[in-house]
This record gives structure tokens, C-alpha cells and sequence, in this order.
């Protein structure tokens, strides 16, 4: 598909004429530019991996250093969002925790994809018993409650940012798998699939060049989504003491250490549940208004 | 003669098996959509494939084209078997036989530019390099009638008619030799029908093409095809040369079909008898016994119900023409 795109190109440099070109993409970004929620989510997610790449220059203190003199402080100039009981810059930690949030968000939901667009294909494609055997395998990881399962898992793999990244993306593929095979059953018989068999076409090249082109749009949304729930199971799983392990801050981390506190300093409960909160909102956001912006109906 | 014939298809079986329960799934009948068609086609001219809704057209270019396995007979494309052939040999031929799909809505990728969709059959057989690719494909646009500038254009800015061409410019691609026309017109409106109607018969001159046209609509048909097979229930009642089935249909179900067609003149079309033909088709699954269509016929006997009537040969002036009536040429009163 690239060769026209590169012909086009040359061509503009060539005889210094433009091409004005629509896509589908295009189409949703202009509805989603028109979404004010979905632009609020986006923001918040750009928001949060600025934050998160520039963590070192934005925050103003080690997250991990102690500072003895201002133990337990609450929010003040010096110390934005207070200080924790062993006297750690709640803001700095904040910031740094985004990473871990991020990290996980991303990598844990890109795994379940992989695995999910894999299972997905095969079962949607090709069907027979490959499709019933995954699904009735999707059925049983539906079944299982995804903050257990993530439990039993990193009981088993042990504590660790690169186990969590494991047991959310184990866990999170059989949504993906089951909505790509949906959207793959309902374009397989479409009859430009069929044009494409006419000629020659491979099922690898189906299946790279026409069904996935045309069945992305659902996955993007989920796997957005997704985002929003792997960063609340590793905010749980650090909160259980099974996640992310001391001294790396991490959200859910922050809010198992002060909950014992919370009457006599809710800063250092607050600002850590907040930040959770909104991460998760803004990929919610973002996930919702993408869904909108892809739907073909409101053309 | 028999070099003559680019396209022979032999008993060709199509059934459908339904299955039912989960898991332990069991046999409970088949659909016979195509049951025991044989026809040919000759170099350069048109063969028309005429039949209600469901009667198994459709399927029988699926089955040349082998996007769904045949359950038995054969079909011989320049003297070699289809069904024979592995799938190297079958890539090979699918340059030769292309197909033109019913709806141009549903036949071209939404996330593909116009000028990707042409350029698909060439990446596919590895043609030309880039530069020729591209040459290609908007000599493709202009040879259908469309602006070479549209290449970057997705289908969804297209009209109908519009986007049939592109299907039509894919199709001509690879430069086949045999295109099946899977009822190109029949999702367009009239006006643009006959726009259509006409590049296909402009390129078959000028490429020196074969088809196979498929309609619903004898009247369609009527323009573009040289001989003609009406298909009943997956069988053939009907098959010859386009003026002899127009003049003197044979089978009761032609002369219903020719008798659907308005004549574009009121008074006599007032005048005129129509042949209203009673009632639905049959199920496939369960096909009336004997004559398929006695079930409907004004003019069934007792025989019709019991016998299969075979295509024969019935014609006069030597151009073949074959019937499968007990029947053939009765009037319908």
C-alpha cells in the first residue's frame, strides 16, 4: 500500500502539485476534535506522559530521598503536596509514579493486544475448531475475576514491574481477541475480501492489507480503555504489596503506606488517589470519544 | 469447435451442506444450489446467466473461481481443468479469469485509495515496478471513464456508478481473458446502468474479452449477450442464442421471464398477455420432485411431477438450441 503513497510524494516534489487526501482517520479525528470530553481525556493522557518521560526535570525532589526535618508535612510551598511519614516529597513521588502507571498501562495493554489481534485472527479467520477451542478459552478468562486472576498470577511469576506486565497482559488479551474475531466475521465475507482471493491474494495479505485496515478502529478503542482498567489492577496489586515493590513509587503503593493516616494526614492518601482517578478518567474519556469519532453511523 | 470454447463447465455440483447442533453436529440435508449445470462459453462473446434470486448464479461463478470448492463436475478454462489444479498453477490462471462484483459498496475496500484497489493486482503478481504500476493505474481510470486525477481518492467519495468502474478498472488489471460479470448492474440505477452496460461492451471490443454476465433481468441481459442460459432452481432449463430465446422461447419459466420485461410503450403493453407466474420458489433444500418447476408451471402434467425432464436440443435453424421441458414450445394459454 505504501507504493502509491511514496509515487504520491514523489510526484508532489515533482510537479509541486498537492494532493488532498480523506481517510476514514481523518474523518474520526475531526470528529473526535469536536468532542469536548474526548479532547479533555487526550489532553490528560498527553498530559500524563509528558509527565511521565520529563518525571526527573519537573519534580523538585528525589522521590526516593528522605528528608528527616519534614517528616509528615502537610501540602505547603516548599513541599506541594506535603510530605510522607518518612519525610518523601508526596509531589515528586506523584510524578514518578506516573511512569509505573504509564509503563504498565502501555506495555501490559500492548501485550494483551499482540496476543489478542493473534488469537483473534486465527479464530475469526479460519474458524472450525480453532475458534471454538479460543474462544471457549476467551470464555474462561471472561469468567475469572481480572483483579484474582492478576493475583494468583503474580503469586506465581512473584512481585515485579516486569511480572505485572505479564499477568495484566495475559489477562487482557481474551476482550481484544473476541472483538477482532467479531469484526473480522463480519468483514470476511465482505465481497473486496473475495475480489481479493479472485486475484491470487494470500491469506497473509487479507488479512494484513483488508482486514486489518478495516478492523482497527475497535481495537484502538478497547485497547484505550483497557489502559484505564491495567493501571487500576496495578494501582491494586501495588496496593496488596504483590506490585511494584519499595522504593519505586508507585500510586497504589503510596495509598497502602498512608491509609492507616488517613485522619491525621489525608494528604498522602489524597494526591496519590487523585492522580489515579484522573489517568484513569482521561483514557476512559479518550477511549469513549474515540468510540464515537470511528462510528460509522453518525457519518 | 472445441478450441473455440474458452470456458467449459460439465455437471457442475454445487451443494451446501446444513449441519445443525453444537459440537456433535449432524448431517440434515444440503442445499443443492448448483445441481448439475453444464454450459460453455466462446472466445469473445457473451454468455448470459439469467435466474431469480437464490437459483445458484451467483455460486456458479464462485465455483469457476474456486472461492468456494466445488462438490463435483468440472470446469475446463482453455482446455485445462479449474478444479485440477494446485494452487500455483490456479494463481497463474487467475490473471486470465476476473471477476465484477454485484454491489460496488461492499466490493472495494473503505480504507483503501482508489488507486491502492487498482494497484492491489499488480502487487499481487509482482507486475511492472512502481513507476509502471502507477502508469498503469491511471491509464486503468481513464480506459473506464474515470478522472486519472481520482487516484488518490477513497471509494467512499465515489458514486455507484462511479465505483462499479473502479471494480471494472481492477478487474482489468491483470488483463484477463475471461471476466466474470457477477450481476454488475443490478445495484445501480437504470440511467447509469445502461453507462455501464456500454463500457463493458466497449471494452470487450477493445480487449477482445469473454464474459460470463449474470443477471436477475432478462432484459439486461438482452443487450449485452451473444447466447443465453436461464437457470432454474441450480439447474438449466434454457439455454440459446439470444434472438432465438427472445423470439421463441421454449420453457414455460423463459417465456414467464420474457413476459416481466414492460415493453416502453403503454398501449401495448395494455394489450399485451401477461404470464404472471403463481406462487415462490421452491426451497433448494427440499426440490420438487421430478421437473423443478412444475410447481409453478401454467402448463404441468402429471409426467412433470414424476420425470426429470433433460436439456434436448430443439433448434430449427441450426443454431443449437437447448430446453429441459416435456413441453418445450407449448404456448402458454
Amino acid at each position: 500500500m505504501a507504493t502509491i503513497k511514496e509515487l504520491e510524494a514523489l510526484e508532489e516534489i515533482e510537479t509541486g502539485k498537492k494532493y488532498s487526501r480523506t481517510s476514514l482517520y481523518k474523518d474520526a479525528w475531526k470528529r473526535l476534535r469536536k468532542n469536548k470530553l474526548a479532547m479533555l481525556g487526550l489532553l490528560i493522557v498527553i498530559l500524563l506522559i509528558l509527565i511521565a518521560i520529563f518525571a526527573s526535570l519537573i519534580s523538585p525532589y528525589n522521590p526516593i530521598e528522605r528528608i528527616k526535618e519534614d517528616s509528615s508535612l502537610g501540602p505547603s510551598i516548599k513541599h506541594f503536596f506535603g510530605t510522607d511519614l518518612l519525610g518523601r516529597d508526596i509531589f515528586s513521588r506523584v510524578i514518578y509514579g506516573s511512569r509505573v502507571s504509564i509503563e504498565v498501562g502501555v506495555i501490559a495493554v500492548g501485550i494483551s493486544v499482540v496476543i489478542g489481534l493473534f488469537f483473534g485472527a486465527l479464530s475469526g479467520y479460519f474458524g472450525g475448531l480453532s475458534d471454538a477451542v479460543i474462544m471457549r478459552v476467551a470464555d474462561i478468562f471472561f469468567a475469572f475475576p481480572y483483579i484474582l486472576g492478576a493475583i494468583a498470577i503474580m503469586t506465581i511469576l512473584g512481585p515485579g514491574i516486569v511480572n505485572i506486565f505479564i499477568a495484566i497482559g495475559i489477562l487482557g488479551w481474551a476482550s481484544i481477541a473476541r472483538i477482532f474475531r467479531s469484526s473480522i466475521l463480519t468483514i470476511k465475507n465482505k465481497e473486496y475480501i473475495e475480489a481479493a482471493r479472485a486475484m491470487g491474494a494470500s491469506n497473509n495479505r487479507i488479512i494484513m492489507k483488508h482486514i486489518f485496515p478495516n478492523s482497527f478502529a475497535p481495537i484502538i478503542v478497547y485497547a484505550t480503555m483497557n489502559v484505564g482498567t491495567a493501571i487500576i489492577v496495578e494501582a491494586a496489586l501495588s496496593f496488596l504489596g504483590i506490585g511494584v515493590q519499595p522504593p519505586t513509587p508507585a500510586w497504589g503503593k503510596m495509598l497502602a503506606d498512608s491509609m492507616s493516616y488517613i485522619d491525621v494526614a489525608p494528604w498522602m492518601m489524597f494526591f496519590p488517589g487523585l492522580a489515579i482517578l484522573i489517568t484513569v478518567l482521561g483514557f476512559v474519556l479518550l477511549g469513549d470519544g474515540l468510540r464515537d469519532a470511528f462510528d460509522p453511523k453518525l457519518k | 469447435m472445441e478450441n473455440n470454447k474458452l470456458l467449459e463447465v460439465k455437471n457442475l455440483k454445487k451443494y451446501f451442506n446444513l449441519r445443525s447442533g453444537f459440537l456433535f453436529q449432524k448431517f440434515t440435508g444440503s442445499v443443492k444450489a448448483v445441481d448439475d449445470i453444464s454450459f460453455f462459453i466462446k472466445r469473445g462473446e457473451t454468455f448470459g446467466l439469467v435466474g431469480e434470486t437464490g437459483c445458484g448464479k451467483t455460486t456458479v461463478a464462485k465455483v469457476i473461481l474456486r472461492l468456494v470448492p466445488q462438490t463435483s463436475g468440472e470446469a475446463t478454462y482453455n482446455g485445462v481443468n479449474l478444479f485440477k489444479l494446485n494452487s500455483k498453477e490456479m494463481f497463474k490462471i487467475r490473471r486470465e479469469i476476473q471477476v465484477i462484483f454485484q454491489d460496488p459498496y461492499a466490493s472495494l475496500s473503505p480504507r483503501m485509495t482508489v488507486g491502492d484497489i487498482i494497484n492491489e493486482p499488480f502487487e499481487i503478481h509482482k507486475i511492472g515496478d512502481k513507476r509502471k504500476r502507477i502508469k498503469k493505474v491511471k491509464e486503468l481510470l481513464r480506459v473506464v471513464g474515470l478522472n486519472p486525477e481520482h487516484i488518490h481518492r477513497y471509494p467512499h467519495e465515489f458514486s455507484g456508478g462511479q465505483r462499479q468502474r473502479v471494480g471494472v478498472a481492477r478487474a482489468l488489471a491483470l488483463t484477463p481473458k475471461l471476466l466474470l460479470c457477477d450481476e454488475p448492474v443490478s445495484a445501480l440505477d437504470v440511467s447509469v446502468q445502461a453507462q455501464i452496460l456500454n463500457l463493458l461492451t466497449d471494452l470487450q471490443k477493445e480487449f477482445n474479452l469473454t464474459y460470463l454476465f449474470i443477471a436477475h433481468d432478462l432484459s439486461v441481459v438482452k443487450h449485452v449477450s451473444d447466447r443465453i442460459g436461464v437457470m432454474y432452481l441450480g439447474k438449466m432449463v434454457e439455454v440459446a442464442k439470444s434472438e432465438d430465446l427472445y423470439k421463441t422461447p421454449l420453457h414455460p419459466y423463459t417465456m414467464g421471464l420474457l413476459s416481466a420485461i414492460p415493453i416502453p410503450d403503454p398501449e401495448l403493453e395494455r394489450k399485451r398477455k401477461r404470464i404472471v407466474l403463481e406462487g415462490d420458489v421452491p426451497s433448494p433444500i427440499n426440490p420438487p420432485s421430478g421437473c423443478s418447476f412444475h410447481t409453478r408451471c401454467p402448463n404441468a402434467q402429471d409426467i412433470c411431477s414424476m420425470e426429470e425432464p433433460e436439456l434436448r436440443d430443439y433448434s430449427k435453424n441450426g443454431n443449437e438450441h437447448l430446453a429441459a421441458c416435456f413441453f418445450a414450445g407449448k404456448p402458454i394459454v
